[in-house]
C-alpha cells in the first residue's frame, strides 16, 4: 500500500493509519486515551523541554533510520541539559507515494527506541503532503520532547572555566558517512553511530564528577560545537588534533571526499567539559560504555581570547594543534560540508 | 613526521623573501587545516593560484546553467560547489527560488540514474573541473552512449592547467616556485611541467595532500629555488607517473578538444579549455558560447571584487575590500569566497581576523 492524500484528509483512512500503524506500535497508557492531548502526571522536579525535526534522506541507512534517529535526537537534547526524558509526541509528514511498509519500519524502529530510552511517545500527528520532486516519496518526523531535571547538577556552557578539560565521547563524523554512503551508493563497513546517549550521560550525573557542560555533537560537527562553547563560556579551548578519534575507515571516506572529520555529524556523540582533576574519572566513567569505549580528553579550556604569537592579530575562541604539530584556529562550520569536485 | 632537517630548514629560513604558488585548491585547503603557515618562516610565502574550478568559472557558464534549469521540462545537475556562485544575474541557488530545477550530485552517476528513471525529463550535467575531472565526464559520455540515453547533455567548463600557468608565468606575478596540483598531475604526468619550467625557469614539485608531503615538497622547492634550479621533482610518486595516465589522457582526447577558454578575472586565455568534439556535439547544451569569447557585460562580476587577482596570486584575500565585509561565505560576492576549495573561502574559515595584509600569516 502507498500513503495517498486521503490519509491525511481526517476521513476513514486517517483513522486506520493512526489505530493501524501509529497507535498499535507506540501504544501506552497515555497515548490509548486517544484524547486531544495527552495529560501526564506533575513531576517532581523542574522540567525541561526540547523538540527537534528530522529529514534525512535516505531515512534507513546503515545503522538507524529517521524513526530511531527522532528518539534518539530529542531523548539526547535533553540529557544535555541535565533531564531525564520521559514523555515525547511525535508528529508525521508523509509524502504521497510512500510506501506504507517502509513507515511500518520507521515506527517499529521508533517503538522498540522509545522503550530503550524508557519514554513514552504520547502524542502524534500525521500530515500527507503531495510529493512533487523526483525523488521517491519521503517522511519528515518532528519530534518534541518533555524530561526532569532530577540532578543537582545544571550543566551549561556558560559553566566552562578556565584549566577545564573537554572530553569527546568517541570517534566522529560515522553518521554523516554512512548516510552519504548509502546516498552515493558506495559501499563500505560504516555504520551510523545514532544511540541514545542517556545511559553514559546519566553515569556522569550520577558519578560526582565536576560536570560543567554537557553537549551533543551533531550538525556542524565538534568543532562548532567547542566555538559555542568557547563563546558562550566566554574562554578560549585549545583542541589537540592528534587525541581525536576517528575511525579509519570513515578517514579514508572523508579524504576521499575532501570532509573534514571535526565538521562532520555525528547522532551519537557528546562532548562534556569537567574540571581538570576529575579528568580520569570521567574518562572511566565513559569508558565503562560500548559508545564510549574511545573516550578521550580532545582539549582543554584556557583563560579569555588573546592575541597568539603564531596566529597575529587573532583572538580564536578555538585554536587546534594539528597533528603535524602546526597550530590553527578552528571556526565553527559555515555553510554545508559539501565534497570536493577536482 | 618528516625527515629530520626538513622542519628546521623552513622555519630557519632568514635569506630574500622567496613565494610560493600552490596551483591547487586542495593544497590551499591542506596548509591551512595542518597549520603549515604557522610552522614555517615567515619569508616563506605561500601564494594560491588558479587551481579551483569553481573559482574560475566565469559568470557567463553560471548565466547558461541557470538559463538551462529555468526551461520547463529540464534538470540542471550540479556539484554543490556550484550552487552560489554569482551569475550576472543570479546564482543557480537563487534561480531554484525563481522555480529553477536543480539536483545536486556527488557524481554524474546519479544525474544518469535519474535520466534513465525520467525519460520524459532533459537532464544537463554541469561539467566543471580540471584534467582530474575530465576524464569522469568523459565516462559519463561513453555511458550515455553506451546506453542510448537521449535526454542527458553536458554543460562543460572543463580547464586545463597548463596554459593557465603559463599565463601566471607570463603575467611575472613574482612567483619564485609552484607546488604542482597532486591530482591534476595524476593525469597529465609530471613531465607535463617541464617546458614551463624551462621556459620560465621556475621549479615546480609535484606535492601529495597530506600534511607532512607538503612539507617535504616546500623544502625540495626551497633547496631548488636557493640553487636557482628550474627543475620538475615528482614528490609524489606514489601516485604520480612521470607520463601520467594514458588511459585517462586517452578517454578525455576521444571526447573532448582544447579550446580558447574564459576564466574569471583573468579573461580569454589560448587552449586553456576542453570542449566536446565536432561529433559529440550533440551532447553539448551550449559549453562553447558560454566558455570563451562571452566576455561578461559591464557589471556581470561584482562591482570592487578581486577574485581574478586573488587567482593569479598578486594578493591575498584580506587585500580585498570587499573580504569579511561584503563578501562571506553566507553572502559570496566573488567565487573564490564560494567553493570550499576557493582562497577566499578558505582564508576566510582558517586565518585570523585582523591579520596584516600578506601571505605569512595564518
Amino acid at each position: 500500500m502507498r500513503i495517498t492524500m486521503a490519509h491525511g484528509g481526517g476521513g476513514q483512512e486517517t483513522r486506520e493509519l493512526v489505530t493501524d500503524l501509529f497507535q498499535r506500535r507506540l501504544n501506552n497508557e497515555f497515548l490509548a486515551r486517544m484524547e486531544d492531548a495527552a495529560v501526564l502526571p506533575r513531576p517532581e522536579h523542574p522540567i525541561a523541554m526540547s523538540t527537534d525535526t528530522f529529514v534525512v534522506t535516505p531515512p534507513e541507512f546503515p545503522g538507524g533510520d529517521i524513526g530511531k534517529l527522532a528518539v534518539c535526537g530529542t531523548v539526547n537534547d535533553l540529557w544535555m541539559s541535565g533531564a531525564r526524558p520521559l514523555y515525547l509526541a511525535a508528529g508525521f509528514v508523509l509524502q504521497t507515494g510512500l510506501e506504507s511498509s517502509l513507515l511500518e519500519r520507521v515506527v517499529d524502529s521508533m517503538a522498540e527506541a522509545a522503550r530503550a530510552a524508557g519514554v513514552n511517545i504520547v502524542a502524534g500527528d500525521t500530515k500527507v503532503v503531495e510529493n512533487m520532486g523526483d525523488d521517491p516519496a519521503g517522511l519528515f518526523i518532528n519530534t518534541a520532547g518533555i524530561g526532569c531535571r532530577c540532578w543537582e547538577i545544571t550543566p551549561g556552557a556558560v559553566n566552562a572555566r578556565a584549566g577545564d578539560a573537554v572530553v569527546l565521547s568517541g570517534p566522529l563524523g560515522n553518521h554523516q558517512a554512512a548516510v552519504l554512503s548509502r546516498r552515493l551508493g558506495l559501499v563500505n563497513a560504516i555504520t551510523s553511530d545514532c544511540a541514545d546517549l542517556g545511559p553514559p550521560a546519566e553515569a556522569l550525573l550520577s558519578g560526582g564528577v565536576r560536570l560543567r557542560a554537557l553537549r551533543d555533537v551533531t550538525r556542524g560537527g565538534l568543532a562548532t560545537v567547542l566555538n559555542e562553547i568557547a563563546v558562550a563560556a566566554g574562554l578560549r579551548i585549545e583542541a589537540e588534533e592528534k587525541e581525536i578519534p576517528v575511525d579509519g575507515e570513515v578517514e579514508k571516506f572523508c579524504g576521499l571526499l575532501g570532509l573534514d572529520p571535526l565538521y562532520m555529524a555525528n547522532e551519537g556523540k557528546f562532548v562534556c567539559v569537567v574540571a581538570a582533576a576529575d579528568t580520569e574519572k570521567t574518562l572511566a566513567l565513559l569508558r565503562a560504555f560500548p559508545l564510549g569505549a574511545r573516550a578521550a580528553r580532545v582539549g582543554w579550556v584556557q583563560a579569555p581570547p588573546a592575541a597568539d604569537a603564531d596566529l597575529p592579530g587573532a583572538e580564536p575562541p578555538v585554536i587546534l594543534r594539528t597533528a603535524l604539530g602546526g597550530r590553527r584556529i578552528l571556526d565553527a562550520l559555515y555553510g554545508e560540508g559539501l565534497p570536493r569536485i577536482c | 613526521m618528516p625527515e629530520p632537517g626538513v622542519l628546521e630548514a623552513l622555519r630557519g629560513y632568514g635569506g630574500p623573501e622567496l613565494r610560493f604558488m600552490e596551483v591547487c585548491g586542495t593544497h590551499t585547503a591542506a596548509i591551512f587545516r595542518h597549520g603549515i603557515r604557522s610552522m614555517i618562516s615567515p619569508s616563506l610565502r605561500l601564494v594560491s593560484g588558479p587551481g579551483c574550478p569553481v573559482c574560475v568559472t566565469p559568470a557567463a557558464y553560471i548565466d547558461r546553467a541557470v538559463e538551462l534549469a529555468l526551461e520547463p521540462g529540464v534538470t540542471l545537475a550540479t556539484f554543490g560547489d556550484m550552487m552560489k556562485v554569482p551569475g550576472s544575474r543570479v546564482s543557480l541557488d537563487e534561480a531554484k527560488g525563481e522555480g529553477a530545477r536543480v539536483m545536486l550530485m556527488y557524481a554524474p552517476g546519479e544525474a544518469l540514474a535519474q535520466a534513465r528513471a525520467h525519460p520524459e525529463r532533459q537532464y544537463v550535467v554541469a561539467a566543471v573541473g580540471f584534467e582530474t575531472t575530465a576524464p569522469v565526464y568523459a565516462l559519463a559520455l561513453e555511458q550515455i552512449r553506451r546506453e542510448g540515453l537521449r535526454n542527458v547533455r553536458l554543460l562543460t567548463a572543463l580547464r586545463r592547467v597548463i596554459p593557465v600557468l603559463r599565463y601566471v608565468c607570463d603575467t611575472d606575478s613574482g612567483i619564485h616556485g609552484f607546488l604542482a596540483p597532486g591530482h591534476v598531475s595524476t593525469v597529465i604526468g609530471a613531465d607535463a611541467f617541464r617546458p614551463l619550467a624551462r621556459r620560465y625557469g621556475r621549479p615546480f614539485v609535484v606535492a601529495g595532500f597530506g600534511g607532512e608531503d607538503i612539507l617535504r615538497a616546500l623544502y625540495a622547492l626551497l633547496r631548488l629555488a636557493r640553487s636557482g634550479r628550474a627543475d620538475v621533482l615528482n614528490a609524489y610518486p606514489a601516485a604520480v607517473r612521470r607520463e601520467g595516465n594514458p588511459a585517462a589522457l586517452g578517454c578525455v582526447e576521444k571526447y573532448f578538444t582544447a579550446g580558447a577558454a574564459e576564466w574569471r578575472g583573468m579573461g580569454e586565455i589560448p587552449n586553456s579549455g576542453y570542449y566536446l568534439r565536432e561529433e559529440y556535439r550533440e551532447y553539448d547544451a551550449g559549453s562553447r558560447a558560454s566558455g570563451a569569447g562571452a566576455s561578461p557585460e559591464p557589471g556581470g562580476e561584482p562591482a570592487g571584487c578581486k577574485c581574478g587577482e586573488v587567482i593569479l596570486g598578486r594578493i591575498t584575500p584580506p587585500e580585498c575590500p570587499l573580504f569579511r565585509g561584503a563578501c562571506t561565505p553566507l553572502r559570496a560576492r566573488g567565487p573564490c569566497m564560494v567553493s570550499a576549495e576557493g582562497t577566499c573561502g578558505i582564508w576566510y574559515r582558517y586565518a585570523p581576523r585582523r591579520a596584516a595584509a600578506g601571505g605569512g600569516a595564518g
